[in-house]
């Protein structure tokens, strides 16, 4: 059976790098597939330029690329890897899903994927085997975002629309090409990179003091969410059990997070169709969260609070009530600025059947977290592959079946409902085992392997470390849900109102940096 | 003499109006809102700074703001104060009156595809699609209350309006042309459920899409110019609801004033109570003024 070939592991479950099975490459293209038919998603697809055995020994001429699926149904992760040298046949003609990531493969390590009908690089930095390179570019030649070539369609009345880098409003940068017809989108290509900060580069040799100062700044609004994904990592590797109420107030962290960015969310999506009341409301009340995450640990975006070994801050009986009642009185706000966007017609008519993507797209792009739950597909981490406090409570997966800007919109209203109960439930029944964190004593074990996932309020963040002979990392690999999406939003472009962008866009919200890295 | 004086006051007072609705607005969603005077002090700060000029322009890009601003003003003249006739009162002046909108338009719209941006150029073929279909509703609206006074000048028809009133059997009539004339005003003032003038994203704009190069004194001629035109179209659209039936003393003047100010309320109510309609919808919504007002002349020709 072609799935044995593939470690089963568990969420946060250290693996050593001798039961890791490396495959050959034809042997790990059957099985990756395999997977996958099966329902596996692609969580991480990276290189290290090592080779694996019973340890990792570093190597210039080989790269070892590792696979990470998810497997919902039996909540588990499946991970494998293969060698290959300067090439090796495409997984994307088999699995769509893996085009960025080999995408990502080639710029990073210079290995070409034989047969990947879209070859660019992603985040235009030089690669990091000197020497290598899959575009033949010049050494000393500069890379700049941006500079490639762009899908392009011909025609007399066809037009193209370039927005980006700059744009207007206080948003990231980034860089669109719309191919229109008219007002109707033909397709639309996003090129990143401008935020590329080499944070993958910066965590080999962890865990130390700064890393996690780099995880909480990976993405500025998934704090929480990739704070403790990294600390689920660094305590498996320590062997290190953290207390069921640090747990449990980092679950509320995560939660809060997931209330103040959806709720902002709803009131961006109102004001781009201009329905002022909802988009004013939920301004104020997206900073009422943030509130309540600076109510634990002085900080709004709740930086310092998650740290490997527990939680910095601890919730008593006082801050307990006050976040209670704020929670209640905030609830109740979005409670009625969300059911004014519902009961008002005219956004209703500017919400539906914008933008829509279909459930089978959907899984063939791999897109995870809203925009995979507004398809009808039910993903969350919380659920499949529950750590940490989850595991005793697992909110339920809100889906929705139309694909649209609705859809994504309504998720949202819905999973703010779920985090409601969920943190009120946690706040009030806190358990009693302290919460303070201590680094964990013991140091991270050498050569193994751990995937932490977690359900972060964009979607699923997977990170992966790989440890070597002095249980440092070797390899660190970030995803934040936006690098599977950022395609999700393309496809959902497609034969659409170019007017209607901006919509569809916010209806995701992806993250620059997150993508960047 | 006193027209003249009227018609200075509007010139004056327009920027107000921007004040009433933003201020609307405000209220309605729990913000305290921008002081009352912000257009004005817009205005001001934009009049003291410098512009910068794209060497792809031409004398058209020039050209735009300041033909537009005198067209406009020049509009300002012949729409009557009420009851009160225009300085420049004569037999068919609403097709000028039109037509200097036209002007007005063609201007910004060239001076928009002279950036030779591709935004603008989105922004140029909205717009010049939009009028198209907006100025034959304001004719037939036009046409249509002309037809009901026997009048062919504006102050004519006002002033035979706010004489007569337009009785319980032509009340079908008012409000088929009124209606119409209160989507031309949203839609030629670039307001909800429209355009939306606070929007940011330059994809969904239509009129602010055009001005995106523009900036110092001719910024400020456009935006000074965008509020005669509320004056102008507001002053038609009250000119035909006639609130009561106003004598040409002050008080009548103060009465209009008072219109004016009631219907910047309302144009704020209704941007605070709705989205925006979807881009491809805004043409129906369009052809449905121009299907009132030509059901409206249908009404009084009968």
């Amino acid at each position: 059976m072609s799935d044995i070939k593939l470690a089963r592991i568990k969420n946060a479950e250290p693996l050593s790098l001798d039961s890791l099975p490396i495959l050959n490459t034809r042997e790990f293209q059957d099985a990756v597939i395999a997977s996958v038919a099966k329902g596996a998603r692609l969580a991480a697809l990276f290189g290290l330029p090592a080779r694996i055995g019973k340890a990792v020994s570093a190597s210039m001429d080989i790269v070892t690329i590792i696979a990470v699926l998810i497997r919902g149904d039996k909540g588990v992760t499946e991970v494998a890897g293969t060698e290959v040298k300067d090439s090796y046949p495409a997984l994307t003609g088999h699995i769509v899903q893996a085009h960025l990531f080999e995408r990502e493969i080639a710029e990073q390590w210079g290995v070409r994927p034989e047969g990947h009908p879209w070859l660019k690089p992603i985040r235009f930095h030089k690669g990091c085997r000197p020497g290598k390179d899959v575009w033949a570019r010049p050494e000393n030649e500069e890379i700049s975002p941006g500079v490639t070539d762009f899908f392009r369609v011909e025609g007399e009345e066809v037009h193209e629309v370039a927005v980006g880098p700059v744009h207007a409003g206080i948003i990231e940068p980034g860089h669109f090409r719309f191919q229109c017809h008219g007002e109707r989108v033909f397709h639309l290509e996003i090129s990143l990179g401008y935020q590329h900060r080499g944070v993958e580069n910066a965590l080999i040799n962890g865990p130390d003091k700064r890393s996690i100062h780099y995880i909480e700044t990976l993405a500025g609004d998934t704090t929480a969410g990739h704070a403790l994904a990294y600390c689920q990592a660094v305590e498996a590797l320590c062997g290190h059990k953290i207390s069921a109420r640090a747990e449990e107030i980092r679950a509320i962290a995560l939660e809060l997070e997931r209330c103040a960015n959806h709720t902002g969310d709803l009131g961006a999506l109102a004001g781009d169709v201009g329905f002022l009341p909802t988009a004013s409301y939920c301004g104020a009340l997206r900073g009422d969260f943030l509130n309540m995450t600076a109510l634990i640990c002085g900080n709004r975006f709740g930086r310092n609070l998650i740290r490997p070994g527990g939680v910095i801050f601890d919730l008593d009986g006082i801050k307990t009530d006050e976040l209670m009642a704020r929670l209640e009185k905030t609830f109740a706000g979005v409670k009625g600025a969300a059911g004014l966007l519902w009961e008002t017609q005219s956004v209703i008519a500017r919400f539906e059947d914008t933008g829509r993507l279909s459930k089978k797209m959907c899984r063939q792009l791999g897109l995870v977290g809203v925009a995979a739950r507004a398809c009808g597909v039910p993903l969350d981490i919380r659920s499949e592959l529950p750590a940490g406090a989850y595991t005793k409570n697992r909110p339920a997966v809100c889906t929705f079946k139309t694909g649209d800007v609705y859809a994504r919109a309504y998720i949202r209203w819905l999973e703010i409902e779920r985090s409601f109960h969920f943190i009120k439930d946690r706040a009030e029944n806190l358990a009693e085992d302290g919460a303070k964190a201590g680094m964990p004593v013991n140091p991270a074990r050498n050569n193994s392997l751990v995937v932490s996932c977690v359900e972060g309020w964009r979607g699923e963040i997977c990170h992966v470390a790989i440890t070597g002979d002095d249980g440092r990392f070797v390899r660190y690999k970030v995803v934040d849900p936006s690098f599977h999406n950022w395609m999700g939003l393309q496809m959902a472009l497609r034969n659409q109102q170019i007017s209607d962008f901006p919509l569809c866009n916010k209806s995701f919200n992806l993250s620059y940096c997150g993508h960047d890295l | 003499m006193s027209s003249f004086i009227f018609s200075f006051a509007a010139l004056l007072f327009s920027p107000f109006l921007l004040s009433i609705i933003n201020r609307t607005k405000a209220v309605l969603g729990g913000r305290k809102g921008a002081p009352l005077l912000q257009p004005y002090y817009d205005i001001i700060k934009l009049i003291q700074k410098g512009a910068v000029y794209s060497c792809t322009t031409t004398w058209v890009f020039k050209a735009g703001p300041a033909v537009g601003l005198a067209a406009t003003i020049i509009c300002v003249f012949i729409v009557p104060f009420g009851a009160h006739p225009a300085p420049f009162a004569f037999s068919g002046d609403f097709v000028l009156l039109a037509y200097l909108l036209g002007l007005s338009r063609f201007f910004t719209v060239s001076a928009a595809l002279d950036t030779g941006s591709s935004f603008e150029g989105m922004g140029a073929s909205r717009e010049a699609a939009f009028s198209a279909l907006a100025e034959p509703a304001l004719f037939l609206a036009l046409a249509a209350v002309a037809r009901k006074t026997g009048e062919l000048s504006l102050s004519g028809i006002f002033h035979a309006i706010s004489a007569q009133g337009w009785g319980a059997s032509s009340l079908p009539i008012a409000l088929l042309t009124t209606t119409a004339l209160l989507i031309i005003f949203l839609a030629e003032n670039a307001r909800i459920p429209v355009d939306d003038p606070n929007t940011h994203l330059e994809l969904t704009m239509i009129h602010e899409v055009m001005v995106l190069d523009h900036g110092g004194m001719d910024l400020a001629f456009i935006q000074y110019g965008a509020s005669l035109k509320l004056w102008v179209l507001g002053a038609i659209l009250m000119g035909c609801l006639a609130p009561g039936r106003p004598d040409t003393s002050w008080l009548g003047g103060a009465a209009f004033m008072g219109g004016m100010c009631a219907l910047s309320v309302l144009t704020g109510v209704i941007e605070s109570s709705m989205a925006r309609l979807r881009l491809v919808r805004v043409p129906q919504l369009l052809s449905g003024a121009g299907g009132l007002a030509a059901l409206a002349l249908i009404l009084v020709m009968r």
